[in-house]
């Protein structure tokens, strides 16, 4: 993977897989850290595959026994001095909660990249989940948006995977300076 | 920054207008959107699509959706297009570029581009 944001999508489509309702996804810069959060309500998993499911040969997936997506964020991460972590519920309330930290500058760090691109697509696959993403930079600008309260803006009429919307929703996912 | 003001013109513009939902179309798009397919560059891929339908003002016509791994990894980015009573259409290999020729060669013009199908790879 090429940037942080190609993981990001990549392993939250596991907590759509997971049934989630609601997806959490951070980013936390402090202190030279970068912090990926992904934390959702979905069905969990049991505490034996939570033990070996950054191995890449533990999937969900049927066409081939190979997963890479967990393995890959956790090489991302570790290559930078940093590390990853997983917690998951079986028992309600359910979910996972997936933390990966990143030595900023570290020469092995990926950019963040196209991030309002992954959750511009993730909202395309699965318009009916709620989504909150939150991006604090290290120089203090925050941005973060929340889909469920654009689906109150929206009334139930309007999706939010309508191509006008996504377009919408893109432009709120920059940061001030970036439209200058 | 995009303001609530312009979301909710949004609404408003389009809450009377059903059949611009999507969903509803005749032709299925389908990108293959896990781990394969995304670090091959699937999501330039999948948003040229959806950019180029809404464009060609395909939305009734056409709807594109994103599946997991369609089993052949080496082939990714893939587009499948399936429409009723046609065989199935396997585009492999897709760049945001030849994401756009399919839409307006294939979705709206009905002519499938041969040379960027698995048939045309394998060769």
């Amino acid at each position: 993977m090429k940037e942080l944001s190609l993981n990001i999508l990549d392993v939250a489509k596991n907590s759509v897989k997971a049934g989630a309702t609601r997806i959490v996804i951070r980013i936390d810069e402090s202190d030279g850290w970068r912090t990926l959060s992904i934390i959702d309500n979905g069905c969990g998993m049991p505490p034996e595959f939570v033990a070996t499911v950054t191995d890449p040969f533990t999937t969900t997936r049927t066409t081939r026994p190979v997963g890479m997506g967990l393995p890959l964020l956790k090489l991302a991460a570790e290559q930078t001095g940093g590390d990853l972590s997983i917690e998951s519920s079986v028992v309600p309330p359910t979910g996972t909660t997936v933390r990966a930290r990143f030595r900023m500058d570290h020469l092995d760090c990926v950019p963040v990249g196209d991030y309002a691109g992954s959750i511009v697509t993730l909202i395309q696959g699965s318009p009916e989940i709620d989504f909150l993403f939150v991006y604090h930079r290290e120089d203090g600008q925050e941005l973060s948006l929340d889909t469920a309260e654009l689906r109150q803006v929206l009334g139930p009429e309007v999706p939010l995977d309508l191509p006008d919307v996504l377009v919408w929703i893109q432009g709120a996912l920059q940061f001030e300076t970036e439209m200058q | 920054m995009k303001t609530l003001a312009e979301l909710q013109a949004i609404r408003d513009r389009m809450k009377d207008n059903v059949t611009m939902r999507s969903g509803s179309g005749s032709i299925r798009a389908v990108v293959g959107m896990a781990t394969c397919g995304i670090a091959a560059g699937a999501r330039p891929v999948l948003s040229a699509l959806v950019e180029e339908v809404s464009k060609l003002g395909l939305g009734e016509k056409v709807t594109v959706t994103q599946t997991g791994c369609i089993g052949l990894c080496r082939y990714e980015p893939i587009v499948e297009v399936y429409e009723a009573d046609k065989e199935k259409v396997t585009y492999v290999k897709m760049t945001a570029e030849k994401a756009r020729r399919v839409a307006k060669e294939h979705l709206q013009g009905g002519k499938v581009v041969t040379e960027y199908t698995i048939g045309a790879a394998e060769k």
